[in-house]
């Protein structure tokens, strides 16, 4: 029996598991749609095409599958592009699906019609143009095997109309089979070996995790390798939620925005063991005096961010947590006579550390009847839910607050576009966050300016009863950039300002959801309470103190110990 | 500053379409740079061999290789430059042949083994093929008695067989 292209592309989803898919539709893809309903799988409306890409990353990241997204051709293709290229920078296992005008106009500047795989080349893991429907099911299969096999990343297909409109054979293949792509998994024992003694000389040890602890599942293993040791552990802003953010080992984040210890210790470390991070210039600052005494130690699964921007040591391709486990194997057999031998001293370390510590450079000042902190805030909302919720953001303060105050004590809680930066990501991911976890808490830290981005997706919420609660910063600036305008332009704002937002409290009702507003220190937690108990999307203005900035703050470009403290 | 190297990388890729564009893609949104392509089908017709010749420092090339293995449609990568190799490349030249010069373009054809494909009362058209020396050498002989015009291909190469 013959089924249609639309036909074989639901069936080839449900065979991979797919449960939702975050779409909007369009005249070519009409035939996906009207099938749709038959099947098992959920479809979320969203109400922008590039806010069910990030819909789709977030619920990729917060349960650890492939994210799915289906679109139409033309606009609704490149509507979805900043999403992608917001996963592909994060390095999430997303497939999208876009229609297209049907093969034999394609070329000929048809009505909707645009070249979504040339866009997207160098912002997807991959992506195929699929000329027919009897490869199409294979298509899918090899899709989702790339979309999370090796480093994982987004996968565009696109489906030409007369493609998913005619009749083929069904057959799903079992296996994928590819004569290129072989990314390696088992770390080289021998870069083992050669890792391990480095750690046993290491007098100033340092490890730094990436987004690649996470997405390998090793958090457990970092942990137990960085107590063994007793090897202090920082992140990437991708890292947070690696390694509890609540340990004695724990130094805070590293880089820009990073803790005084962490930037400290990471300049001064004599043994740097990256593991799954990729050495953004956000994270090293100036690269020459990156530290400059070290010897590095770098896990990876992608070759190419082994040594692209700095030199490595000692080089591991494989997954991290492959490599994490053959690391503790040789820890645990020579633990006795040379971990413990005192072979791997570094007790001045940790004292020098301890030292650093205490210069707390993440603190504020609470004025009892002061304008509201918006580091306080985002304290109380960490304290309200004993950091068991998951935790969405924007771009910009709002992001680096949430990481500096919010801490993260489990993998996949804490999700913000890291690569890209991409304002109008947190209110999305909200959602796919909480698709992927019903029972969750999800809460969206934003900015004034993100949120008008995609708040059309309080819609989006509202319809499908998601209850997730955004919590704006609202210090009615494009606070990130004032910021710089107020550091390095000598107080020059301009474009900066937003005033002439709307009143988010009534744009939050008119939508259907709940609006609340505090702005005054006292309101704070009586809102924050009374916006847990609420069952409904809830969204909370808090008019914060305007001119806040973040810090620490190194300057772009400055060596990560150019810190400027407040 | 690293010393640039010159490098000749040979590729096999899937033979689809789209394919070239990710391979010289690849080169144009990092900033590397490619100084010569030639493409071709196999033996095997569902893969195709490039050839290209790239400049860069040495950690650029590594990036270079590392980036073209990790494209999905690229079955293998051999940077030809750390083995033995046998390289050509194929030049067309249309050289101003009047009487008084027609002698002198026959004996550079004659010297250096190339061939006359075409002849019309002010022009012979030559083919050449051989290495980047060969090829600029005869590019400098012909060049007093007036070119008027010249087509390359890109280098193709090819790994030495094993004594
Ligand atoms: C789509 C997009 N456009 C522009 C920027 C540049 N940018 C980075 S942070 C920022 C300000 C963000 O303002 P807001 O959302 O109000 O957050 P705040 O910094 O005030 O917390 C801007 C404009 C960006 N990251 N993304």
């Amino acid at each position: 029996m013959e089924s249609s292209g639309a036909e074989i592309l639901l069936e080839s989803l449900m065979r991979e598991g797919v449960e939702v898919i975050f779409g909007y539709p369009g005249g070519v893809i009409t035939d996906i749609y009207d099938k749709l309903p038959s099947t098992k799988i959920r479809h979320v409306l969203v109400r922008h095409e590039q806010a069910a890409v990030h819909a789709a990353d977030s619920y990729a990241r917060a349960s650890g599958k492939v994210g799915v997204v289906l679109v139409t051709s033309g606009p609704g293709a490149t509507n979805t592009v900043t999403g992608i290229a917001s996963a592909y920078m994060d390095s999430v296992p997303l497939v999208v699906l876009t229609g297209q005008v049907p093969t034999g106009v394609i070329g000929n500047d048809a009505f909707q019609e645009v070249d979504i795989v040339g866009i997207t080349r160098s912002c997807t893991k991959h992506n195929y143009l699929v000329k027919e429907t009897e490869k199409l099911a294979a298509i899918i299969k090899e899709a989702f095997h790339l979309a999370s096999f090796g480093r994982p990343g987004p996968i565009l297909v696109d489906l030409p109309k007369d493609v998913i409109a005619r009749k083929a054979e069904f057959r799903y293949p079992r296996k994928v089979k590819m004569r290129s792509y072989k990314p390696t998994y088992e770390a080289h024992p021998k870069q083992i070996r050669k890792a391990f003694e480095l750690m046993l000389q290491a007098k100033k040890p340092v490890i730094l995790a990436g987004g690649g602890v996470i997405s390998s599942g090793a958090h457990r293993e970092l942990k137990t390798l960085a107590e063994k040791m007793r090897f202090p552990v920082t992140t990437t802003l991708m890292g947070l939620g690696g390694f509890p953010g609540t340990h004695e080992l724990w130094l805070g984040m590293l880089g820009m925005h990073g803790t005084y210890q962490a930037n400290m210790a990471v300049a001064a470390c004599d043994l740097l063991i990256a593991i799954g991070a990729r050495f953004d210039d956000r994270v090293t600052g100036k690269l020459d005096e990156f530290c400059p005494d070290a010897k590095l130690i770098h896990i990876d699964i992608d070759p190419t961010s082994i040594k692209k921007n700095v030199d490595i040591h000692v080089p591991i391709v494989g997954d991290c947590r492959n490599a994490l486990v053959k690391l503790l194997n040789l820890t645990a057999k020579e633990f006795k006579d040379r971990v413990r031998g005192g072979a791997s001293d570094h007790r001045a370390w940790l004292r020098q550390i301890k030292a650093w510590r205490e210069t707390y450079s993440l603190k504020y000042d609470q004025a009892k009847d002061g304008p509201i902190k918006p580091q306080y805030v985002v304290e109380e909302i960490y304290r309200l839910t004993k950091g068991n919720a998951i935790i969405t953001t924007e771009v910009g303060q709002n992001q680096m607050w949430a990481a500096q105050y919010y801490h993260f004590t489990k993998p996949r809680t804490f999700i913000t576009s890291g690569g890209l930066g991409c304002m109008g990501f947190g209110l999305p991911a909200a959602l796919g966050a909480q698709i992927a976890h019903p029972k969750k808490l999800v809460i969206d830290i934003a900015g004034d300016g993100s949120i008008q981005m995609n708040i059309q997706e309080l819609a989006t919420a509202v319809e499908n009863k998601l209850p997730v609660k955004v919590a704006i910063l609202n210090n009615q600036y494009l606070g990130m950039v004032r910021q710089f305008q107020e550091i390095f332009y000598n107080k020059r704002y301009f474009a900066t300002s937003l005033t002439g937002a709307p009143d988010f409290v009534k744009l939050s009702e008119a939508y259907g959801a709940v609006g609340l507003r505090a702005e005054k220190p006292s309101e704070v937690t009586p809102v924050l309470e009374e916006a847990l108990r609420i069952k409904r999307p809830v969204l909370i203005d808090f008019r914060v103190e305007q001119e806040e900035c973040v810090y620490p703050m190194v300057p772009a470009g400055a060596p990560i110990t150019n810190m400027l403290l407040a | 500053m690293m010393q640039n190297e010159r490098r000749t990388i040979s590729v096999l890729v899937d033979n689809e379409p789209g394919v070239l564009s990710r391979v010289t893609g690849l080169f144009s949104g990092r900033g590397f740079n490619i100084e010569s392509l030639s493409v071709g089908e196999t033996l095997d017709p569902t893969i195709s061999r490039i050839t290209l010749v790239t400049t860069g420092s040495p950690p650029i090339i590594e990036q270079i290789i590392k980036q073209l293995r990790k494209l999905i449609n690229v079955i293998k990568v051999v940077d030809l430059t750390e083995t033995e190799f046998v390289e050509r490349e194929m030049l067309l030249i249309k050289v101003r042949a009047e009487a008084a010069s027609r002698a002198e373009v026959l004996r550079i054809v004659d010297i250096f083994r190339c061939k006359v494909v075409d002849a019309s009362p002010h022009f012979y058209t030559v083919e050449v093929t051989g290495s980047e020396s060969k090829i600029q050498a005869v590019l400098d002989l012909f060049t007093p008695l007036g070119i008027e015009e010249i087509v390359k291909t890109g280098k193709i190469a090819i790994a030495r067989s094993k004594k």
